[in-house]
């Protein structure tokens, strides 16, 4: 059996609480009303907003408030046994919880019968696509001009080897014994996306949960960074 | 939709031998190439051509061969004009224009001997290398047969067969063994006008696109749109790709 | 619409849920939580009056009522036609809303598909759906000239105060120039004269969040 903690250190070396590495981009796309790019580790992804605009077809139109449609998608060469083209089950479910994720945070009360639609595409996946989407869809949101109550952070814990750490790489995702990725709105610590799957304990789950919060907090320092770039002091 | 203004104003330029972004008639956007872009795949490369951008990714499998080509590998080709690049693209199955762009990048590699499939057999009968190639467009600003085509064959150069991984010996590069390059030109009123910005395409009444290999020869050509050429029309657009595509191969390579 | 041309404000670029103050009066672009007020909106901060406001630097054009925009045409039905504003609403041009008389069916007469018109934003209900009017000074059926777009919130800094930028930029080029609230301009003058027009407010759109502007935009002008 593989080792996947060695002398308190993890596979890629990282510490127990260690984020990889992370990259954000805002208003990367000239078509969309609003974009980010995102490397995490890995992992690759660009997220882009249209809207609001028109709901189409007419009978998804809601007369009091904009829908928030995600699209999660993998590019076909995203990974190593390439993906057949279209939505499979596993991104239609991650297009739903984001959608709903993000619709909390959206002001929709303002556009009637609109739809805001993200879309969100992994070019290349490394474990945690859809905490990197998530994440790159906030900014994406904001570069579009879009109303929000907040960005939304998201980051994955895990388990590995009786250890809880945080953002699991590939391999702590394929071998590991949890999978944890959460979604927060940093302001008021509200959580908008939750997952498990695995084995924890309450106690571990609470360890867990707490070390992502945090995570989240530091990524939402990123995201606003990211945000700040578009304009370098004037 | 463009307004009748914007289309009189495209008119009146090139009736006047000018562009709305001040190129000249035969020349091209700037072009930005960036090789090996996603790891998982094969091959890969995001082409920026103006504002356009596209990725192709290159993913190779044992599969089994065609019935007539027993001891080829196999080459196909996918386009996906996904939503996140255009308001004009919709969820869904591939439409029309991305079915025939990728039938038209696929041709010009596979008529052009890019790559000796003889060379991809593993099992005469059995087994060969399947090569699929991926155009992801990432944002539409006019002429995708040209990003994707130069996307196609730069992944190509960047591809490492990953014979490893299937237990069938050491991963090896892909030999590519020609360099047809596309070039892509429309008709607005009598003027022809090379790498149509989005506003162009939208404008123009036809539009034509030549392949054209390292030697000088033509290996694909594809006519698109409801307007018509002259044949002299024709034979300046493919002198002109000949010229121009020399240059973008240099970029390639 | 806010002029975020004026002396003591404080030009501070916010992001969605940063929190401005308490006990301010909370304006557009703001949301407020009790006596908490947080931003809504990428944008710029401004404070005026007690009263707070974030200016969004982005975001598409959402239709005002006398509001005056410019439109093209999409579809033509038999009594109206359906305009594009350049909004997540379509606006809604009756015949008896336009200067002609103009019969049963007879609609495409006088405007195709794909035409340009100026327009005035006459109602827009509850659900967003929006009627517009032609029928006030000024408004009419566009041709000739060039039709460009910037971002509808950067209109209000391309007219200036009062007016003063869009004048600055008619005087100097000779140009006609109609600035709609949804981010679409038309020009009209000699080509050269519209070229310089088009780079001054590309100019403008790209820096509408700086100091200094007007005479940045007045220097290039006098240069031309």
């Amino acid at each position: 059996m593989e080792q996947l903690i060695k002398d308190g250190r993890r596979i890629d070396g990282r510490k127990f609480d260690e984020l990889r590495q992370i990259r954000i981009e805002a208003g990367v796309l000239k078509r969309a009303d609003g974009s980010a790019y995102m490397e995490w580790g890995g992992n690759k992804a660009l997220a882009a907003v249209y809207g609001p605009r028109e709901a189409r077809p007419r009978h998804i139109q809601n007369p009091t408030r904009a829908i928030v449609q995600c699209r999660y998608n993998m590019a076909a060469f995203s990974v190593s046994d390439r993906k057949r083209q279209g939505p499979d089950r596993r991104s239609v479910e991650i297009s739903k919880i984001m959608s709903e994720a993000l619709e909390h945070v959206v002001f929709t009360e303002q556009f009637p019968r609109a739809s805001i639609d993200v879309y969100i595409e992994v070019l290349q996946a490394d474990a945690g696509t859809r905490c990197t989407g998530l994440t790159a869809a906030s900014v994406a949101l904001a570069d579009a001009g879009i109303p929000m109550r907040d960005f939304v952070s998201s980051c994955a814990v895990g388990k590995v080897d009786g250890q809880i750490v945080l953002d699991l790489g590939k391999q702590e995702d394929n071998l590991g014994d949890a999978d944890l990725p959460i979604a927060i709105m940093p302001r008021t610590k509200e959580i908008l996306l939750l997952q498990m799957d695995g084995h924890l304990t309450i106690e571990e789950f609470n360890k867990a949960v707490d070390m992502g919060m945090n995570a989240c907090m530091e990524i939402y320092e990123m995201q606003k960074e990211a945000m700040r770039k578009k304009y370098p002091g004037d | 939709m463009i307004s009748g203004i914007t289309k009189d104003y495209i008119c009146r330029l090139a009736a006047d031998g000018k562009r709305m972004d001040g190129r000249k008639f035969d020349e091209c956007r700037e072009i930005k190439i960036e090789k090996g872009v996603a790891k998982n795949a094969e091959g890969s490369t995001q082409v920026r051509l103006g504002d356009t951008t596209v990725m192709v990714g290159v993913k190779m499998a044992p599969g089994e061969p065609y019935p007539d080509t027993q001891d080829s590998g196999v080459l196909t080709t996918a386009a996906e004009l996904i939503p996140l690049a255009s308001p004009a693209f919709e969820s869904g199955p591939p439409s029309p224009e991305a079915i025939e762009l990728a039938r038209v990048v696929d041709r010009g590699i596979r008529e052009s001997k890019t790559v000796d499939f003889k060379k991809l057999c593993i099992t005469q009968g059995e087994k060969v290398w399947v090569l699929f190639l991926d155009i992801h467009v990432l944002d539409y600003d006019g002429n995708l047969f040209d990003a994707s085509s130069i996307g196609a064959l730069s992944a190509l150069t960047d591809t490492v067969v990953p014979a490893n991984r299937f237990e069938l010996g050491e991963d090896f590069k892909l030999e590519v063994e020609h360099y047809p390059v596309s070039c892509t030109s429309v008709k607005i009123g009598n003027a022809i006008l090379l790498d149509p910005s989005l506003d162009e395409e939208t404008v123009a009444d036809a539009r034509l696109t030549v392949s054209i290999d390292e030697n000088g020869d033509i290996r694909a050509m594809q006519k698109g749109l409801n307007g018509s050429f002259t044949l002299d029309e024709i034979k300046s657009i493919i002198n002109i790709s000949k010229i121009k595509g020399d240059r973008i191969r240099e970029l390639i390579k | 619409m806010m002029d975020i041309e004026e002396k003591h404000r404080e030009r501070e670029i916010v992001l969605p849920g940063e929190f401005l103050g308490e006990n301010l009066k909370p304006g557009t672009g703001v949301y407020n939580e009790g006596k908490q007020i947080y931003s809504a909106v990428f944008g710029v901060k401004s404070v005026r009056a007690n009263m707070i406001n974030v200016i969004p630097l982005g975001g598409r054009y959402i239709p005002k009522i006398n509001d005056c925009l410019i439109g093209t045409i999409t579809e033509i039905g038999p009594s109206s036609w359906l305009v594009d504003i350049n909004s997540p609403y379509p606006a809604l041009l009756h015949v008896t809303e336009s200067p002609w008389r103009v019969d049963f069916g007879e609609a495409a007469k006088f405007l195709n598909i794909g035409d340009a018109v100026l327009v005035k934003v006459s109602s827009v209900d509850e659900t967003k759906k929006v009627q517009v009017t032609m029928k006030d000074m000024g408004l009419r059926k566009i041709t000739g000239g060039r039709l460009i777009e910037i971002a509808p919130s950067k209109i209000p800094r391309l007219i200036g105060k009062g007016g003063s930028m869009i004048s600055m930029i008619k005087k100097s080029t000779k140009c006609r120039i109609f600035a709609g609230q949804n981010g679409r301009i038309w020009l009209e003058g000699d080509e050269p004269s519209i070229n310089t027009a088009v780079t001054a407010i590309k100019k403008i759109e790209n820096e509408a969040h700086t100091f200094g502007l007007t005479d940045a935009i007045s220097k290039y002008l006098e240069g031309k």
